[in-house]
């Protein structure tokens, strides 16, 4: 198969599935084919697929094992939860106009770093913001000294450890370890309103897909072969001439961007967010899918999310007990014998296939005497 | 109102001069008698105050029943009144046990039987508001007496606090006999406390002083209180010798932060180190990211609450559906104190044989994979985690601390707990084993060997498949060890291991990883760093943070942690 054949049957499979998640899913939805709970179900495992894409960026096309994905993920959660807070104006059960947790806490007015997430376009600007300078400080500090492959992923751990600490704190003034949540309305539009968790459903596939193109269309760039090159080799990268740290850390931070919108948009979707979606085990869970689905492709973290995801609503509900033992198998299972992750399974079908078919033709031909 | 007020601290003060010695030859309970006997209400009050410097154990629990009604006088048929109390379950006739309260023993008839009498038929000794009060002074004062020496500190400090002149006669009368230093000096501490409410300004002069040369830390608040009254009352030398003393406190006060501070820091040292010292080896020395490491703590301390139930009264454990009940050897006193020596080798062995099945199972595959051991490990955590959440329960599980662990050693107001001091004492004892172990025996020249250079370490005939397998064994044991040490300092759950993984992994990185004096330097270092920002910032978490955030800062300036290992290698 030409490489040009290929990207046809990519961009064939890429149209189809993306015409089901826009137009398809949400259309069936409305004529009451699919329920709203599985369409929000479906739509959490698109958030989770985002952010399973942004680890298969550092992890595998980076080399960069981050566990700091959840991180990102729930900061820019946290970014238009803030948005939301606000939006349920003074239907709390305080009846007051800020926030029920800050009357808690016994504030009577808004902290000042509240104020300006009345606005829409803030709180969406600072959920590009706040993971994105939060990525590039540390990414500069981690990537300058040379912090890499183990180092990292524990730098990144206990940047995430640190990070949910923080917000477990009340006096952050972020909700504590309750979080965010009952939120009322979003852009005028009830949150809870089975049509507006359909446009919310169809911008996270949007996002996914555009998401997908974009780092694609990466990959196949020079920047993408750089990429690449630094996980195969970083010292041969370095004595090619490269800054290698540039390039991570325009990785790092693109990634904790796709992380950080995959959680903008599952906040809304999931009516809550708080400290414990930015443990370590959260981005170490991230990574699952991603080893799961099959790392270096871009298809594999989808797959990884969406499989892994469905199983666990499927698991936690029929054996609650087993889960963990199911994930922690599941773990070890794919790192040792399948490395390459669902994904790899028909390529690894055919290359048996082949060598078998190789081995009868080889049995089967006459044999001199 | 007054009147007996004056009545009773002059009478107190009369017992106190006189009946000091008169209660050596009457004990209370006969004291208590007579008084129950006496004919006036002022006899029974003077009979009743002269129990004032009687640390006697009795008293409490008679003067409580003489308040409630349940004294009564037995009139025997020969006339004579015997002050009794009623115990015991009522008959059918509601009579019950009689005891005499002059000797505490079973009321006897003429021929020799235990009297059963009916409470109803009796009179009740009658009490007046005055005897009340009289009583109540004694009570007050009992526990100035009483042989256990931290209820008579805390009594005696408990009315130095309260600043009532009224008791200062019975302290001062109790300083003369006290024999315990400890005792003596919060006895100087109560009466210098009293004298500052004295009129007479010489007193509070004199207090100050005292004071100023105590340096308590409970006199804190009385000094400040003193303070502002000299102030307000304008009287500059008074006012100057409280601020003296004041300060005196507030630098004994800092002192004590300070080596507080550093035992502290020095104990979460050790416990860093314990915990780490494990993951130095397996990830240090052999590459492995082990995220299960964690879990093999927990294992250690599951092996020390098995064991701990073994020595008590067993253990039924119910995993899986299945249930099966360990029996236990229903020990007690020493014998049941000591389980702990027998859980460190214990949890050891568990912790790594569960290392060993894991590194033949899992990580043998991944040596030259280090990032997929991580995953691979974490995924044994999980597997872990829910083990012991089927088997032990998800609530923590009950760990007692044998006495000799439990117990705590205060020197100038610096408390040492014996576990913390154990701890760094066990922390100190196993680096000696680990080195000893790495340099002094052939094992410990085999792991050097392979973690040096594997390859070359086979060509040379060493079973390196062997060695790997022994090394992660004795990672894992040491974890299992730091668990049971965990089980008397924290609580003992399924997550036990995840609340310590990070903190053991920034040790090692600290430190320097494959070096483990670099580990035993980190491990003291971040010890000591978080302590101290948790003295300075006041919050525990955010100290934490603090750490963390130095950490990462730290690293950009050594890269490789305190103590590089020197490699020509690229990949160092």
């Amino acid at each position: 198969m030409s490489a040009s054949t290929t990207r046809r049957i990519e961009f064939i499979a890429v149209a189809v599935i993306a015409t089901l998640l826009i137009v398809v899913f949400p259309l069936l939805n409305s004529a009451g084919v699919i329920s709203n709970f599985t369409l929000n179900l479906w739509g959490k495992y698109l958030c989770y697929a985002l952010l399973a894409i942004s680890v298969d960026l550092l992890w595998g096309y980076t080399g960069l094992l981050s566990l700091g994905q959840a991180l990102f993920f729930s900061l820019g959660g946290y970014m238009l939860g803030m948005h939301l807070m606000r939006m349920i104006g003074d239907l709390g059960q305080y009846r007051k106009p800020i926030p029920d947790f800050l009357i808690f806490l016994g504030w009577t007015e808004l902290p000042t770093f509240w104020k300006p997430f009345s606005s829409f376009p803030f709180a969406a600007a600072m959920v590009i913001l706040l993971p994105g300078v939060v990525a590039l400080v540390f990414g500069f500090l981690a990537f300058r000294s040379r912090i890499k492959g183990v180092y990292f992923s524990i730098l990144t751990q206990a940047l995430t450890y640190g990070g949910s600490l923080m917000f477990f704190r009340n006096d952050l003034l972020m909700g504590g370890n309750n979080g965010f949540t009952d939120y009322k309305f979003l852009l005028g539009a009830d949150v809870r309103d089975a049509s507006t968790q359909r446009a919310l459903f169809i911008a996270t596939a949007v996002t996914l897909v555009l998401v997908y193109l974009g780092c694609s269309w990466l990959s196949r760039t020079k920047l993408g072969l750089i990429q690449r090159a630094i996980r195969d080799g970083e010292n041969r990268v370095l004595f090619s001439g490269y800054a290698a740290a540039g390039f991570k850390l325009f990785i790092f931070v693109v990634a904790a961007l796709i992380a950080s919108v995959g959680g903008a948009l599952y906040v809304p979707q999931v009516g809550i967010i708080n400290p414990s979606e930015m443990t370590p085990d959260k981005s170490l869970e991230a990574v699952v899918w991603v080893a799961v689905g099959g790392r270096g492709t871009l298809v594999g973290p989808v797959v990884g999310a969406i499989v892994v995801n469905a199983l666990k609503s499927w698991a936690t509900r029929a054996y609650p007990d087993l889960w963990l033992f199911f994930l922690g198998g599941m773990f070890i299972i794919v790192v040792l014998l399948l490395p390459g992750g669902i994904v790899s399974v028909p390529g690894r079908i055919k290359t048996w296939w082949a060598r078998r078919a190789a081995a009868n033709a080889a049995n089967s031909a006459p044999v001199a005497p | 109102m007054n009147f007996f007020n004056r009545t009773v601290r002059l009478l107190a003060f009369a017992a106190l001069t006189f009946g000091l010695v008169a209660h050596a030859a009457d004990s209370a309970r006969a004291i208590i008698a007579k008084a129950a006997l006496a004919e006036t209400p002022t006899q029974r009050i003077e009979t009743i105050t002269s129990l004032i410097g009687s640390g006697d154990e009795s008293i409490a629990g008679l003067l409580a029943a003489w308040k409630e009604d349940a004294l009564f006088v037995y009139t025997a048929p020969d006339g004579s009144k015997i002050p009794v109390q009623l115990f015991g379950d009522k008959d059918d006739k509601d009579s019950q046990i009689a005891t005499r309260v002059d000797s505490g023993k079973p009321l006897l008839s003429s021929d020799g039987k235990s009297l059963r009498l009916v409470a109803s038929t009796l009179t009740a000794v009658e009490h007046t508001s005055a005897l009340r009060r009289a009583m109540k002074a004694v009570l007050d004062l009992l526990d100035l007496s009483t042989p256990d020496l931290k209820k008579r500190i805390s009594a005696i400090q408990t009315l130095g606090f309260a600043q009532d002149s009224e008791k200062l006669a019975a302290l001062q009368a109790r300083q003369k006999i006290e024999p315990v230093p400890s005792a003596q000096r919060a006895l100087r501490e109560a009466i210098a406390l009293i004298g500052l409410k004295d009129a007479s300004a010489e007193v509070k002069l004199a207090s100050l002083r005292e004071l100023t040369a105590l340096h308590t830390i409970g006199s804190a608040d009385a000094l400040k209180a003193a303070l502002a009254d000299a102030e307000a009352a304008n009287h500059p030398s008074l006012a100057a010798a409280a601020r003296l003393a004041l300060n005196a406190v507030e630098s004994h006060l800092t002192r004590v932060n300070f080596f507080g501070t550093l035992f502290r820091g020095l104990s979460l040292g050790s416990i860093l180190l314990v915990v780490a010292l494990g993951l130095a080896i397996t990830f240090g020395l052999m590459g492995v990211i082990n995220m299960a490491h964690g879990e093999m703590i927990a294992v250690g301390a599951y092996t020390t609450y098995v064991v701990q139930n073994i020595f008590g009264t067993g253990l039924a454990l119910s995993p899986f559906g299945f249930s099966f009940h360990l029996p236990g050897m229903n020990t007690g006193g020493w014998l049941y104190e000591s389980y702990f020596i027998f859980a460190l080798p214990l949890s050891f062995l568990s912790a790594a044989l569960v290392g060993i099945a894991m590194e033949r199972t899992v990580i043998q595959w991944l040596y030259r994979r280090p990032l997929e051991s991580l995953l691979a490990t974490w995924g044994v955590s999980l597997f872990l985690q829910q083990f012991f959440r089927r088997v032990f329960g998800s609530n923590n599980v009950q760990v007692s601390s044998p006495s000799y662990l439990s117990d705590n050693w205060t020197f100038h107001d610096i408390i040492f707990g014996w576990n913390r001091v154990f701890v760094i004492g066990f922390a100190a004892l196993i680096v000696l084993g680990v080195w000893l172990v790495l340099t002094r025996t052939s094992l410990g020249l085999l792991i050097r060997a392979v973690m040096q250079n594997r390859n070359m370490a086979a060509c040379m005939g060493i079973r390196t498949e062997r060695v790997n397998m022994l090394t992660f064994g004795l990672g894992s044991g040491l974890a299992g060890l730091a668990g049971a040490f965990l089980s008397q300092i924290g609580n003992v759950g399924p997550s036990l291991g995840q609340s310590y993984i990070v903190d053991c992994f920034m040790t090692v990185v600290v430190g320097g990883v494959g070096n483990l004096p670099g580990t035993v330097v980190s491990a003291f270092g971040i010890g000591l760093a978080d302590q101290s920002l948790q003295q300075i910032l006041l919050n525990p978490v955010l100290g934490k943070i603090t750490v963390l955030v130095a950490i990462i800062l730290f690293l950009q300036w050594r890269p490789a942690g305190i103590f590089v290992t020197k490699s020509r290698s690229l990949e160092g």
